[in-house]
């Protein structure tokens, strides 16, 4: 199999404490004031060029903010985060937005590539069919900087912009759908994020309209002491659908930094909403030090009949990572998936899982969830299932399991399923066990050595989810998963 | 995190303090129990009785459901005693001994002292003990059950109780069955421990009777499993009682030793079994099994957490819950494994029947696994009576409504065969059958 002698290669080649994304471009970048503040607020709505409705919007949610207290049921333990000590803004110099690649700063594009994002994918993709391309809309340091494919997404009326330009140019759609799924109250950072929200995607999929290419960003936080924002809001209209691909990768830094992301989305009748992320950002050095905190909170809204929500997530970074997609199944016979591999090593803190609320008739839910933990990390799944009163014929079907490897890790269970209606029929299973001594003398009987029967082990034991990722992310998320067991082999 | 802050106490609230301080001097203790017991009650004062904010009491509201607290009950007239049991038909003809405690205290007049003491097993008053030097010891709880409301509570008004212990070796050679009795109403709060001695082997039947009415039954469970020992308890928490029926079972279990019990929940309105077990030698085996049935607004929560806390221990948790109307059940379990407990197996299933349209299930089977090399499992599932079944079963000639029956008789005896105690499998299929006729 040559992806797995692929995965061991990479795994030989990089040091655990040698993160391979791990670098800073130098870029002139301009920051507003540090800390939490009505003016903050202000700059931030200001510097967008945002209309009033919209910082009225955020001010609201600061104040909300102020009085909220932090959530401290997750099982992941880290220093108290001081809100006044970070910057929530620091976009790239030229705001103005370049008309083509070449206004753009040499030294971002040379980040780009090292990050392996197909910017100049018009040349490269030259003579390709056309679905197969994607459409990229890069986020470096909380500003769109480029929108690729936007002409040929104009054509199928598909809106492919950043939040900020939404806000400007499509008001009534965002008026209607902004925190209609995560309400601005939802949760201690979902407020946050909603005052200070720096930028992030806006899509908008017309009736009937089927999105001609997979839509992605990369997000990338570059600036030191940033704490990373994004705001995505994803309509797709009756009968529509769209793929959205999702990867994250930061440079190397002592100082953790945060992230409070919200994602959002909305899939009216018979729409489809397909949501793939890879994350992986800096997860901390060998000894634990630095790394990102994500506390993101992600929903989506199966509002009319019919609609179908599928989320699929290989998180292999950030030294804590608190994320709970979820589906609320509020339309009839709607759908809600979620795929997920997690991968934890060194001193990595995972608490993540899912919700799937079903409050339709006929809604049916699955969730495959496998927690990989090696080193002295700790990997929670914390998940809920549950079906309300006219929730009749609800089904939900739920795997989770967990692989070890090593003695001081941990992986911890806790699902919540709940069930208000006889007529709901849940399922759940879960299993947590090391690689069976079977399989591994199996695989070394046949001659592999003991890491690359571990990477083949591995390989099948998630091979349930990498099978739900578009074919642009299964190759990558393979190789972050043997880049992140790295060091725990053996 | 806001502890400081002072809460609004409920009526039942207000009431546990001041029935506290009617009954305080007449408690028994040393110095160092009467401080035990008057933290506890600081514990209830400051967070109030647990409600659904407090996470091990999600789904079963305590706060809201005691609306008012009863006072304790007196103590008991053997008398009056001898008239409950004698009403009582619990295990009709089955041969055992009697162990009774009565009002929270134990009544040696009707209890086997002697049969039991010619068996090798010794009773003795929980009081006696409590008011030795060591006493507080016999009040502890584990870690793993933190600062429990519901054992706080047990330890503030606790009167008394039963202490067994089965001599090394003995092979007892009927069941116990220690009854709890009511002689009037009001709380009923009592602490009975269980030693069982290195390589002895002990059924118990731990039943209720009499009515307490408002009063809650709040009974603690201490038992001691030591190396190569056998205990194996089935508990009937059955009968209408509108007050809450708290229990409580902490059990230590030694080397190469064997626990197993199961709860049968038929019939209070609220009722809540929490366990808590820890392995403390290696090579031993725990196996929890629950059968409930719920009707009307009835609330039956099964809660329990499985320490393994040493290496090559199994566990199997195996509960069936089949509710009606608008009752609802918990499951909330949880496999600890430490990180040193390698080989440590652990198996929890919860199944839940529903039959009425509005009864609620929550199921929270948890794992939390600090070792590698274990091999932990659970599964989870709720539903309603499999149409293809109940159709394979009228297409058979069976009528509808005995079809039902027979279906949920079989779901629930799943686990009351699993358990594997013959002596009482009949009786709780019986019971079982005569719940659903009900």
């Amino acid at each position: 199999m040559p992806a797995v002698q692929e995965t061991i290669d990479q795994v030989k080649a990089i040091d655990v404490d040698q993160y391979k994304y791990g670098f800073v471009s130098d870029i002139d970048s301009e920051k507003g004031a540090k800390g939490l503040s009505e003016e903050t607020v202000r700059f931030i709505s200001a510097k967008k060029q945002e209309p009033e409705w919209m910082t009225e919007w955020r001010l609201d949610a600061l104040r909300r903010f102020q009085t909220m207290e932090e959530p401290n049921w997750a099982r992941v333990d880290y220093p108290k985060i001081d809100f006044d000590a970070l910057y929530y803004w620091a976009s790239p110099k030229s705001v103005e937005g370049p008309k083509s690649l070449d206004e753009v700063d040499p030294e971002l594009l040379a980040t780009y590539e090292k990050l392996g994002i197909p910017l100049r994918e018009q040349e490269i993709l030259a003579g390709v069919e056309p679905k197969n391309r994607v459409a990229v809309d890069a986020v470096f340091d909380s500003v769109s900087v480029v929108t690729t494919f936007k002409e040929e997404l104009k054509k199928a009326g598909v809106i492919f912009c950043s939040i900020s330009e939404a806000i400007r140019e499509h008001p009534e759609l965002v008026k209607k759908y902004l925190g209609s799924v995560v309400p601005v109250t939802d949760n201690y950072y979902a407020t946050l994020n909603s005052a200070v929200f720096s930028d992030g995607s806006f899509v908008y999929i017309p009736e009937g309209v089927r999105c001609p290419m997979e839509l992605s960003t990369y997000f990338r936080i570059n600036e030191m002491n940033t704490g990373q924002f994004e705001r995505t809001l994803i309509i797709a209209e009756k009968g529509s659908y769209v793929s959205y691909l999702e990867g994250c990768t930061a440079p190397q830094r002592d100082e953790n930094q945060l992230h409070a992301a919200v994602v959002e989305l909305v899939a009216l009748d018979d729409a489809e909403i397909k949501y793939s992320t890879v994350q992986n950002w800096f997860p901390g050095d060998s000894e634990g030090k630095g790394g990102i905190y994500n506390f993101v909170t992600k929903r989506g809204d199966c509002r009319g009949k019919n609609s179908k929500i599928s989320w699929t997530q290989v998180e292999t970074g950030s030294a804590i990572t608190w994320k709970y997609p979820s589906c609320i199944l509020r339309g009839d016979n709607s759908v809600g998936e979620f795929y997920s591999i997690a991968v934890s090593n060194g001193y990595q803190q995972i608490d993540s899982g899912t919700k799937m609320i079903h409050l339709g008739k006929n809604t049916s839910s699955r969730i495959i969830s496998k927690g990989i933990s090696a080193g002295k990390s700790s990997n929670t799944y914390r998940g809920l299932v549950s079906a309300h009163r006219k929730a009749s014929n609800a089904r939900n079907f739920t795997q989770c399991d967990s692989l070890l490897i090593g003695q001081d890790c941990g992986a911890h269970t806790v699902p919540y399923i709940e069930s208000k209606n006889a007529s709901a029929v849940f399922e759940h299973e879960a299993t947590t066990s090391k690689i069976s001594d079977d399989q591994m003398f199996y695989c070394l009987q046949r001659g592999l050595d003991e890491e690359g029967a571990v990477a083949l082990i591995v390989n099948g034991f998630v091979k349930d989810v990498i099978q739900q990722l578009p074919m642009e992310f299964a190759v990558e998320a393979q190789k972050l998963i043997s880049i992140s067991l790295e060091g725990s082999v053996g | 995190m806001n502890m400081s802050i002072p809460i609004n106490h409920t009526q039942a609230e207000t009431e546990i303090l001041s029935r506290f301080d009617a009954i305080k001097s007449g408690l028994v203790g040393s110095e160092a129990v009467s401080t035990l017991r008057e933290e506890a009650l600081e514990e209830i004062k400051t967070k109030g009785l647990p409600h659904k904010r407090v996470e091990e009491y999600k789904y079963s509201d305590l706060r809201a459901y005691m609306k008012s607290a009863a006072a304790i009950a007196g103590e008991a007239d053997p008398d009056a005693v001898a008239s409950v049991l004698n009403d009582a038909g619990n295990f009709g003809a089955l041969e055992r001994y009697r162990v009774v405690v009565a009002n929270g205290r134990f009544v040696p007049e009707v209890s086997d002292v002697d049969g039991l003491a010619a068996e090798g097993v010794d009773l003795g008053d929980f009081n006696d003990l409590l008011a030795c030097e060591n006493g507080v010891d016999l009040l502890g709880s584990p870690k793993s059950a933190g600062s429990d409301a519901t054992i706080a509570l047990n330890t503030a008004f606790v009167q008394g109780g039963v202490v067994i212990t089965v001599r090394e070796g003995v092979d007892v050679s009927k069941p116990i069955e220690l009854v709890h009795v009511a002689t009037e109403q009001g709380a009923q709060v009592a602490r009975n421990r269980i030693a069982v001695s290195k390589g002895a082997k002990l059924k118990v039947l731990e039943t209720f009777a009499g009515d307490a009415g408002n009063g809650e039954i709040n009974v603690v469970f201490d038992y001691d499993v030591a190396d190569e020992a056998l205990l194996s308890v089935t508990r009937l928490i059955v009968g209408q009682s509108a007050g809450a029926r708290l229990f409580t079972s902490l059990a230590r279990i030694g080397e190469k030793a064997e626990f197993k019990t199961l709860g049968f929940m038929a019939g209070p309105a609220f009722a809540r079994n929490q366990q808590f077990v820890a392995f403390e030698g290696e090579h031993s085996e725990a196996k929890l099994f629950g059968v409930t049935m719920a009707r009307d607004t009835a609330l039956a929560d099964h809660t329990l957490i499985v320490d393994h806390a040493v290496p090559n221990c199994n566990s199997r948790e195996f509960f069936k819950t089949v509710l009606d109307d608008r009752a609802k059940g918990v499951y909330q379990g949880r496999i600890n494994v430490a990180q040193h407990a390698q080989k440590s197996d652990g198996e929890m299933m919860t199944q839940a029947l529903l039959l009425g349209e509005d009864a609620e299930m929550a199921n929270k089977p948890e794992l939390e696994i600090f070792a590698d090399d274990v091999l932990c499992a659970h599964g989870a599932t709720s539903g309603q009576i499999d149409e293809d079944l109940l159709f394979y079963l009228r297409a058979r000639g069976i009528p509808e409504a005995e079809a039902r029956t027979l279906l949920v008789l079989a779901f629930l005896s799943e686990a009351i065969e699993e358990f594997g105690e013959e002596d009482v499998t009949e009786e709780l299929e019986t019971r079982v059958r005569n719940w659903l006729a009900a």
